[in-house]
């Protein structure tokens, strides 16, 4: 950016159950970055509730924005543009978060962009190194489950998706029924690494060209052996369960993502999305792609979950390419990757 | 002093500018369309219109419900994020006492309310004295039927609001008779954004961080969540 003036983009982000904002320089710099859980307020019902996820953004958002702007010692007036999540996500959550940017963006006369909370997740590695392209993202977390090729900057084809859970649900749901804490994902991780695989869950590959991924029947297959044990009156080793259901999910995102990588010659592969955070996951992807000489990017552990950091690196570039969001931007829950 | 009002907690929505004390202007629809959508628009459009900007405004009132969560946020969340950006102070205002402003001339007790669905309702009881409102009782959500019975009870003279009338006008008729006062229906049901802006013109600011929607009602997770911890100590 010789001699170019820095350009400065606030991003906002509310589409599940964090409040977030943040402040990034050129795209690839987090200048501040500003994330209020709220795991505390819905662990009691055993996960998130929409309307109460709504109704606490409501009380956190200026609070997170006032925070965001002292943390980088900015005041509105120095940030260039407003980039917020459109959609996926709860309806409702997400609407708190766009008509807080409408807000601001109206208040202050700035450019208002919004973003596919996909995009912002892929872009959360920026933040580590320039992209190559292709480019090869696996997203993969509650509510997602997705192979994505990009060719350039803002632009996405999306070559494999879930038909059924995303993985992250099926951790979730597995965690219950195995009865432990919420969020489960990371417990499932944790007790896997001290179990063994001893069970042979199924495994979906689907087509042989197809890129799609299904975890419902693993899912099904795993509680049916946790209810069969208990109707039986047997006990069953909670970390060999967790072992082997997270050995069958690694599997099959790491064979298909090994795969697709291949077919697209992918100059870089990308992982993104809260189940990025997950050990079995890391190792798998790391140990399938050394030596291979394409490079794997995995952003730190506190990029992979939802923040704003990410909506403003991928709000950036539409910035850059001149793309605008009127005032009746709206929330898209189920709103697409282009 | 310059006023920036908005409504989005039922199903009319309404914006409106303030002048020192004078409606500027206002813009108010009563269709069901998307308020998410349609509000900055309006509040664009209004404020081109009286030839204002952002930066002209000294503060900024929303209605805060009852009525429908989502509608609820959106305009609250506007207000709070324009406020708290401009750097001044924001009011959020009851949308029961918004619409009881439309029975300033009636003087006895006035029962603004909002359909809650399944028989109940949004409301409270209010009354103009020396030119300002006071709540005779507090807000609520109850069953019309219940709310009925304990007016007709205590009072003798109630002027019936309420956007939602033809659905409940046949029991209150039933139950109140000549004590109640129901205009015909027109905008005297409707929530009017210039009385949003003068009853937040009144009030003093909110805190701009903490100014919550007025739900009247937990969320049904939280409210079934509260029961079982009850049971589950009654039953130890
Ligand atoms: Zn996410």
């Amino acid at each position: 950016m010789n001699g170019q003036k820095d350009t400065y983009i606030l991003g906002m982000e509310t589409s599940c159950d964090e409040t977030a904002a943040a402040i990034v320089k050129n795209g690839r710099e987090i200048v501040s970055n500003v994330v209020a859980s709220q795991i505390d307020s819905h662990k009691r019902f055993g996960g998130v509730v929409p309307e109460i996820a709504s109704r606490h953004h409501v009380k956190q958002m200026t609070a997170v924005l006032e925070e965001t702007f002292e943390q980088a010692d900015m005041d509105l007036e120095d940030v260039d543009a407003v980039a917020v999540t459109e959609g996926p996500g709860l309806v409702g959550a997400l609407l708190v978060g766009v008509n807080a940017a409408k807000g601001l963006a109206f208040a202050k006369q700035k450019p208002l962009v919004g973003v596919h909370h996909i995009a912002g997740h892929i872009y959360a590695n920026r933040f580590q190194s320039e992209f190559e392209f292709p480019l090869l993202a696996l997203i993969v977390s509650g509510g997602h489950t997705e192979l994505v090729l990009m060719h350039e900057h803002g632009e996405y084809e999306l070559i494999g998706e879930t038909r059924d859970d995303a993985a992250g649900e099926a951790y979730d749901k597995v965690a219950r029924v195995l009865e432990l804490p919420y969020p489960g994902g990371p417990q499932i991780d944790r007790l896997a690494g001290e179990g063994e695989e001893s069970i042979a869950f199924p495994r979906a590959w689907l087509e042989e060209d197809s890129y799609d991924f299904s975890f419902s029947g693993l899912k099904s297959s795993v509680i049916n052996t946790i209810h069969n044990a208990s109707q039986r009156g047997e006990s069953f080793s909670k970390e060999d369960i967790a072992a082997s259901f997270q050995a069958s999910v690694v599997d099959v995102l790491t064979a298909k993502t090994w795969k697709a990588a291949k077919a697209y010659q992918a100059r870089q592969v990308i992982v993104a999305g809260g189940v990025a955070a997950n050990g079995g996951l890391r190792r798998a992807l790391t140990a399938k792609f050394e030596g291979s000489g394409i490079p794997l990017l995995i952003p730190p552990l506190k990029l992979c979950t939802d923040n704003a950091a990410m909506i403003a690196a991928a709000g950036f570039v539409y910035y850059e390419q001149g793309k605008r969001s009127g005032w009746d931007l709206n929330a898209n829950p189920s709103l697409s990757l282009k | 002093m310059n006023i920036l009002a908005m409504d989005t907690s039922n199903q009319a929505m309404g914006v409106a500018v303030l002048k020192d004390g004078q409606p500027l202007g206002e813009l108010s629809t009563n269709i069901k369309k998307n308020h998410s959508v349609r509000l900055m628009p309006a509040i664009d459009h209004l404020m081109r219109e009286v030839n204002m900007t952002p930066t002209d405004l000294d503060k900024i009132v929303a209605a805060k419900g009852p009525g429908s969560y989502t509608g609820v946020r959106i305009g609250l969340m506007t207000a709070k994020s324009m406020a708290w950006s401009l750097g001044i102070p924001v009011t959020g205002v009851s949308s029961l006492e918004v619409l009881a402003w439309q029975g300033r001339f009636y003087d006895s007790y006035i029962c603004p309310f909002f359909d809650a669905r399944r028989g109940l309702v949004y409301t409270g009881l209010y009354r103009w004295k020396h030119g300002k409102l006071e709540a005779a009782a507090a807000e609520r959500n109850i069953m019309m039927d219940d709310w009925l019975h304990e007016l007709a009870a205590t009072y003798q003279q109630v002027l019936f609001l309420g956007p939602d009338i033809q659905l409940h006008q046949e029991r209150i008729r039933q139950r109140m008779g000549s004590k109640a006062f129901i205009p015909e229906v027109g905008t005297s049901h409707l929530a009017n954004p210039v009385h949003l802006a003068l009853a937040g013109q009144e009030k003093p600011a909110d805190d701009t961080h903490a100014l919550a929607p007025n739900y009247l009602r937990l969320a049904e997770a939280e409210a079934k969540w509260l029961q079982k911890q009850k049971d589950d100590t009654e039953n130890d």
